[in-house]
């Protein structure tokens, strides 16, 4: 029994209860949100140095035990994407404050904010198939609203599709479970993972195992799964698309993970190379639409289901090296995502386009914005000092030692397209003739760089800290690989 | 054209408080029986309907001087503070607890924390239900 592991989902749940009380008062709001998202970030880093102290945290909910009731699991994958959560929402929440405008302040943009956070959190800890389907809901209802708040006509457009497209893989979640139930007779994952390697996976299985991966799938935007997410992550105001580019995609990763790590793991040479083909296509599309498009936020949205190709391809290999380079990937990719499509929003704001070839000479009255955004794309496409690189070759190590060479080939090969991609951006809107309508200028600059300067910090740290962060991420690799130690940490009793 | 409610409301005020009535007793019923805060906060809100359909939505607000909103969050926070009580007391969050009082009136009485619980389930599903009648209500 650990209570504390809850605490990272309950303090951004609780603190934005409270906040519905207040919604006139939005320096209150600022004040307390900042307040409650710091505090529960304290607590998720002191869960990142008691995971691999003391091993797996369990707390069964409700003093139940394992497969009766609903526990809550923080292995040290949980917990660090937990905590990369927390910074990315910080991160955020910070550039709100100047960047979101008042009228969707008042209308609970800040309880939305954190019911979001606190849903990603749940998704992340929770040891219970069903539970994850709530914590998803959570998540989702969370993401509705804040897609649609303002009212804009884009926003509605794009909402009612991404409405559509997550109602539909809900349900489809939800039968999945249901057959799942049906055939095993549990729902608790660790439970799940006994019986499913007991029964010898019979062909059902492996057709639930697809049944899942095709669930997530479209919450990860995989391919052929995509098609709703660059327009939808086009639409809402910078700051709650850096949310969703850093936090949504990531929970149906992480998804993918526990599935396909904990349970589904009999049958590793049809499903698992299932997945790496599908991420390793995903991979290709992705980057094919960030050349291809010459709006900024469209090459940005397809850089996100970019990555999200090269972390499953990492599941692909089932490897210590491949699953290790995704957790580290996935923890790298949430920051600079995030970091990235603040940044985008804000060159975005200042030219008052979208468009590439409307833009142009950004650095000369904003060089800050130029060299920040130089750097994410630096380490977007993983070059060596950067955060993206140590993941980056753990996965293609990860590759080697599975003998996929035509992944690894190809992964290099869209790690090229990826800098090309910002590399336009850089080139088009940063470089060149002075393009913006004259005497233009941003107001609160400092203030809506500070959050994405931090996020570049973080992924500069992350680089060069490599060696202090990598025992964590192996950590988390190990525990990812042998699944007999979360099935022991949660003790189901039969 | 002002149509003759007379019937519809003088049902109404006989109606509504054996609805209401009827709620709390399946709010109170759901430890044992069928009930619970859900459907206690469904009925509530069918009086209520029932009240504005008669009456008029300004009616329902005068009836009911709440925000409904805030009804929603606080029910949010007394379900949240009964799972986060368990925490303090070194308790699995969200443990439950229960025992038999004896109180004046009602003698001996299963009292439980879970009841707790479901009257915050109630004010949330009352609340939310409400804001949405209303607010969809009110764009005429």
């Amino acid at each position: 029994m650990n209570n504390v592991i809850v605490f990272p989902v309950i303090v951004p749940l609780l603190t934005g209860i409270l906040l519905i009380f207040l919604k006139e008062r939005v320096g209150v709001q600022r004040v307390l949100s900042a307040a409650g998202l710091f505090l529960s970030t304290g607590i998720a880093l002191f869960l990142v140095r008691q995971v691999p102290a003391e091993g797996i945290q369990t707390l069964a909910a409700g003093n139940w035990p394992a497969p009766f009731g609903i526990v809550f699991v923080a292995d040290m994958f949980a917990v660090l994407l937990i905590l990369t959560t927390h910074l990315v929402g910080l991160a955020c929440l910070f550039f709100s404050f100047r960047g979101i405008g008042e009228g969707r302040e008042r209308h609970y943009y800040y309880p939305l904010f954190l019911f979001l956070v606190g849903g990603v959190c749940g998704a992340f800890l929770t040891g219970d198939a069903f539970n994850l389907f709530v914590f998803f809901e959570v998540l989702l209802i969370a993401s509705y609203a804040l897609i649609a708040l303002g009212g804009t006509r884009r926003q509605l457009r794009e909402s009612l599709k991404y409405v559509v497209v997550n109602v539909v893989s809900s349900t489809l979640f939800l039968i999945s479970l249901g057959f799942l139930y049906a055939v095993t007779g549990t729902l608790n994952m660790a439970d799940l993972s006994v019986k499913v390697a007991d029964s010898g996976q019979p062909g059902v299985l492996t057709a639930l195992s697809v049944l899942f991966l095709v669930v997530f799938a479209i919450k990860a935007a995989l391919f052929p799964l995509y098609f709703w997410l660059p327009d939808s992550y086009a639409a809402p105001p910078t700051p709650v698309a850096a949310l969703f580019a850093g936090l949504l995609t990531k929970v149906g990763v992480y998804a993918i993970f526990r599935f396909f790590t904990l349970i589904f793991v009999n049958d590793t040479p049809f499903t698992h190379t299932m997945i790496l083909i599908f991420a390793a296509v995903t991979m290709v599309i992705g980057v094919i639409g960030a050349v291809g498009s010459e709006n900024v936020k469209h090459i940005l949205a397809y850089n996100v289901i970019s990555a999200v190709g090269l972390i499953l391809t990492g599941l692909g290999f089932y490897n210590d090296a491949g699953v290790t380079g995704a957790v580290l990937y996935l923890v790298h990719d949430m920051i600079i995502k995030a970091c990235l499509f603040l940044l985008g929003g804000v060159i975005v704001g200042i030219a008052g386009t979208e468009k590439l070839a409307h833009m142009g000479g950004l650095i000369k009255k904003h060089p800050q914005l130029g060299w920040l955004f130089f750097t994410a794309a630096m380490s977007l496409a993983g070059i060596p000092p950067l955060s993206g690189f140590v993941g980056k070759v753990l996965l293609l190590q990860g590759g080697i030692q599975a003998s996929s060479y035509w992944v690894v080939g190809l992964s290099l090969l869209v790690s090229l397209l990826i800098l090309f991609s910002v590399m336009r951006i850089f080139i088009y809107g940063v470089w060149g003739e002075e393009r913006f309508p004259a005497g233009k200028k941003m107001r609160g600059d400092g203030a809506l760089l500070a959050p994405a300067a931090f996020l570049v910090v973080l992924s500069v740290a992350i680089g060069l800290g490599a060696e202090g962060v990598y025992p964590y991420i192996s950590l988390a690799g190990e525990q990812l690989m042998d699944p007999s130690l979360y099935i022991e940490s949660v003790n189901v009793k039969e | 054209m002002k149509t003759n409610d007379l019937i519809l409301q003088t049902v109404t005020k006989v109606v509504l408080f054996i609805i209401l009535v009827f709620a709390v007793f399946i709010l109170n019923a759901g430890h044992h029986s069928p009930g619970g805060g859900f459907v206690g906060g469904l009925l509530t809100t069918s009086a209520f309907v029932l009240l504005s359909l008669a009456f008029g939505m300004e009616t329902v607000q005068k009836a009911v001087p709440v925000n409904f909103r805030h009804v929603m969050a606080l029910g949010l926070s007394i379900a949240f503070l009964c799972g986060i009580g368990a925490t303090v007391l070194q308790y699995p969050f969200l443990t439950h607890a229960f025992g038999y009082v004896h109180l004046p009136l009602l003698g001996e009485t299963e009292l439980t924390t879970a009841l707790i619980f479901d009257i915050g389930v109630y004010l949330t599903v009352t609340g939310a239900t409400m804001t949405a009648i209303l607010t969809i209500g009110e764009d005429r």
